[in-house]
């Protein structure tokens, strides 16, 4: 691989020093053989400017710590690889949320918030009786459950989202799809009724305008598209059946 | 520091992955007022990362059958080398099972059992029969004489953690996350709560609680390459050691595990070998044949990590530009189970390595994974020296796992433990009343404002903090690994023994102001490397090789000078840990053979 000298365009902004606007920075790196973006903005980091903000926790992928802005579209930082980017990469912070500064956004809160609101625990009358056995479930129902349950709370299909960016109350496709989870789930005691009241309106999922973005650039590739029109066609039967 | 800036509960749970979550239900579901500290919201903990799977004795799968917590009992004491403590094995055991039937409970999709026969990848025919079906599905891992390894497809730890949080969200626990407690509050005799910086604004802030628990996993990232999240830098085991009346227990045990992948030093599962992976050297031969004809591939981490750096240093090893590797192969299990059962690692070889585990080989190398050692606590889940302070999960030494960790007994042991010293952490609550020393807090939190105050004035000191972390790291990973020499582990100790002293002379490049991650990474060092200390000079001493823990200079373990756990004390003001040291409770397995890791290993 030839050598590159990569152009990273960062933005800036520290709370704590409002007297400084926010701002775009350029950082040059050599290149190096499978370097990802975990990589060079850690050695950003040590060798040029340690002041600079970016959350990473896993870097393999599986935590959501670092959704952000790569070259306008949202993307998990730790599994991009500069090798497919051009010498100028621009990274800007993931928008809808709160800003903690530079790349650091405050998902931790947005996510705990709507998990609340939409009590996405399960709902049961039953008593778990330490001496039995477990309850039986088919495997592919567990796949299923499995297969929404991937969700890492990493923000990309908020960041993504037309809706998401003009109403603040928007649930967003993480909240779609983590309803379909408990919709699905024979554990999950609650009538449809009852979650048709958390979601089946402008904030839930009426509010989706159809642009998929969610869907494109969910990093784990979970069929966002297909969840959200389960959720939605369940929550139209209850509102023409009543149930 | 204003006053009404306390943040006061009854119980203060430091660390939110898996063991602190648990602990902390335990708590609220016995009425108390729970809070939690967390560096990350606690979806994102180091737990969420645990692929494999959790260790329970339910019996439900064909190679399983007959299973019960005797034969768990048995695997765990000789996966630890007879180091761990008996009393606490035969409780983790009894309770594993009953650990994972509640977080079925609680919305955990565990992968189930499908009746049918069945060929294994090694032409084994098996039935798994009707009646089983529907029930929890169990996979192998190393070191275990059932498959026993409950598991929901390969994403675990995140499910587990998932269902976790999901019921500390119902409780109503509080969580205040991007916050890092970096000094416990006590007299010597007693804990009273934490300061804790703010991740988010670079202030302080005091947590009183009756009860404080630490939970914060391990210290991986002192070994710079580690398979552990960036977060796990052993803050809490410091927090402990820092006290000086509060010992750290077997810090030498340190395990590799055999497959991170390379170069990225992520974790794949030990379930590609559990279900039937080969490893291969340079010549494509499945060289652990040669080592352990019995148990092949599924020997104990600590046995293979061994071999595998053994049969590198003969030669076998495939070059690369990041150093020797072996392969992992799992091509022959099929796309539909590594698509179903494995799917994480086809993720992560496509993410981190572009290529497909169905059809490519796995480069692999042993990789610092997980600390056996860690807080020392009785088996209530008490710290020992100081009332009012508990630990559990990877950041305890409590001690299930002696010198050698089983996969999957990790996973069981956050929520066992979390299960039972949340309880005890319940009646110590209940028994005590709230009450302050205030001067004592007023005196801890200026402590700490004066540490943040000295960096931030950039007066004094020339030192830089990652160049010094740096060198600690190396340090660590040249001489502190998979074998170790007596003449290595001194220089190790004289090399760390030095930078200690010049992290007290670190010098900030940039401003400190706010969330500053530079502050933070030198509020972090020293404590760290007060860790490395403990593991290197506990190491050095222990002149035995047992389980993780291997002296090339003294191959044998040695029962009779070494059946004993060791306590590493950091006095206030001293430049070295004191070591002591304990006899290991045994109650029903003496010490024998572990039937795995016992041909001698010679050079050619």
């Amino acid at each position: 691989m030839a050598e590159r000298l990569l152009t990273f365009d960062i933005f800036r902004y520290n709370p704590a020093t409002p007297e400084i606007p926010p701002r775009m920075q350029e950082f040059q790196l050599e290149e190096t053989v499978g370097m990802s973006l975990f990589i060079a903005l850690n050695r950003i980091r040590e060798e040029q400017d340690p002041s600079l903000m970016f959350d990473f926790v896993c870097r393999a992928a599986v935590c959501g710590s670092c959704g952000m802005l790569i070259n306008g579209r949202p993307g998990l930082a730790c599994k991009t690889l500069t090798q497919d980017l051009g010498e100028k990469i621009t990274l800007m912070p993931l928008p809808v949320f709160k800003l903690v500064g530079d790349l650091s956004v405050d998902t931790g809160v947005w996510f705990r918030y709507l998990n609340v609101r939409t009590e996405a625990w399960i709902h049961t009358d039953q008593v778990f009786d330490p001496k039995g056995l477990e309850e039986r479930m088919d495997n592919p129902t567990a796949h299923r459950i499995y297969e929404a349950e991937r969700c890492i709370e990493c923000g990309c299909c908020i960041g993504a989202c037309a809706t998401a960016n003009m109403r603040e109350d928007f649930i967003g496709a993480a909240f779609l799809n983590r309803i379909a989870r408990f919709l699905i789930d024979p554990r999950d005691e609650r009538p449809a009724a009852h979650i048709f009241e958390v979601v089946g309106t402008d904030e839930g999922v009426f509010g989706c305008i159809g642009l998929m973005a969610c869907d494109d650039l969910c990093p784990m590739e979970i069929p966002l598209q297909g969840q959200l029109a389960y959720v939605r066609r369940k929550m139209a039967l209850v509102a023409l059946r009543g149930k | 520091m204003k006053w009404s800036d306390a943040h006061i509960s009854e119980v203060l749970v430091i660390g939110a992955g898996l063991a602190g979550e648990r602990v902390a239900i335990e708590a609220a579901l016995n009425g108390h007022e729970v809070t939690i500290l967390s560096l990350v919201p606690p979806r994102r903990s180091h737990s969420t990362a645990a692929q494999g799977g959790m260790q329970a004795s339910l019996g439900n799968v064909a190679m399983g059958y007959g299973d019960n917590p005797d034969i768990h009992f048995e695997d765990t004491v000789k996966g630890s080398d007879w180091g761990c403590d008996q009393e606490v094995a035969r409780l983790f055991v009894e309770l594993a099972p009953v650990a994972v039937r509640q977080m079925s409970h609680w919305g955990v999709p565990w992968s189930r059992v499908v009746a049918g026969k069945k060929t294994l990848p090694d032409g084994t025919e098996i039935e798994d029969l009707a009646e089983k079906a529907g029930l929890i599905a169990q996979r192998q891992f190393g070191g275990t004489a059932k498959w026993r390894t409950c598991f929901a497809a390969d994403g675990t730890g995140h499910v587990l953690q998932y269902a976790m949080d999901s019921v500390v969200t119902k409780l109503g626990v509080t969580i205040h996350d991007r916050m890092e407690a970096i000094r416990l509050i006590h007299n010597g005799q007693t804990c009273y709560g934490a300061v804790a910086l703010c991740l988010r604004t670079g202030t302080l802030r005091p947590y009183l609680a009756k009860a404080v628990v630490i939970a914060t996993g391990g210290y991986g990232r002192i070994y710079g390459t580690s398979t552990n999240a960036v977060i796990n830098e052993g803050t809490g085991m410091g927090l402990a050691l820092d006290t000086g009346v509060v010992p750290l227990g077997n810090m030498e045990a340190v395990q590799f595990h055999p497959t991170g992948i390379v170069p990225a030093n992520i974790l794949v599962t030990e379930g590609c070998r559990g279900d039937g992976g080969y490893l291969l050297d340079k010549n494509l031969h499945r060289f652990m044949l040669d080592y352990e004809p019995v148990k092949k591939e599924v020997a104990s981490r600590d046995v293979v990590s061994r071999w595998m750096l053994h049969h590198i240093h003969r030669g076998f090893g495939v070059d690369s530009p990041y150093g020797p590797h072996l392969w992992l192969d799992i091509r022959h299990l099929g796309a539909e189970h590594i698509c179903t059962n494995l799917r994480e690692v086809q993720t992560i070889c496509k993410n981190f390595l572009g290529c497909d585990p169905t059809e490519s080989l796995i480069a692999v190398r042993p990789t610092q994974h997980y600390s056996m050692g860690g807080v020392r606590t009785n088996r209530d889940g008490g710290a020992y020296g100081l009332k009012g302070l508990f630990a559990a999960g990877e950041a305890a030494c409590w001690d299930l796992h002696g010198f050698n960790r089983l996969g999957g007994n990790s996973l069981a042991e956050t929520i066992v433990a979390g299960m039972v010293v949340g309880e005890k952490v319940a009646d110590f609550a209940r028994e005590q009343s709230l009450s302050f020393p205030f001067a004592l807090v007023v005196e801890a939190v200026a402590a700490q404002q004066q540490r943040l105050d000295d960096l931030r004035s950039h007066l004094g000191g020339s030192e830089d903090v990652f160049a010094l972390r740096r060198r600690m790291e190396e340090t660590l990973l040249d001489k502190v690994g998979i074998f170790r020499t007596g003449p290595a582990l001194t220089e190790a100790v004289a090399t760390l023994e030095d930078l200690y002293q010049r992290a007290a002379n670190l010098r900030l490049r940039s401003s400190g102001i706010g969330p500053n991650p530079e502050l933070f990474a030198a509020l972090r060092l020293p404590g760290m490397l007060r860790l490395a200390l403990c593991i290197s000079q506990g190491a050095l001493q222990r002149t035995e090789s047992r389980g993780s823990h291997y002296r090339e200079d003294y191959p044998k373990r040695d029962d009779e000078n070494w059946l004993t756990r060791t306590l590493a004390y950091w006095p206030p003001g001293a430049e070295m840990p004191e070591l002591k040291y304990e006899p290991v409770n045994i109650t029903t397995l003496p010490p024998g053979s572990r039937g795995y890791g016992e041909m001698a290993i010679t050079g050619d």
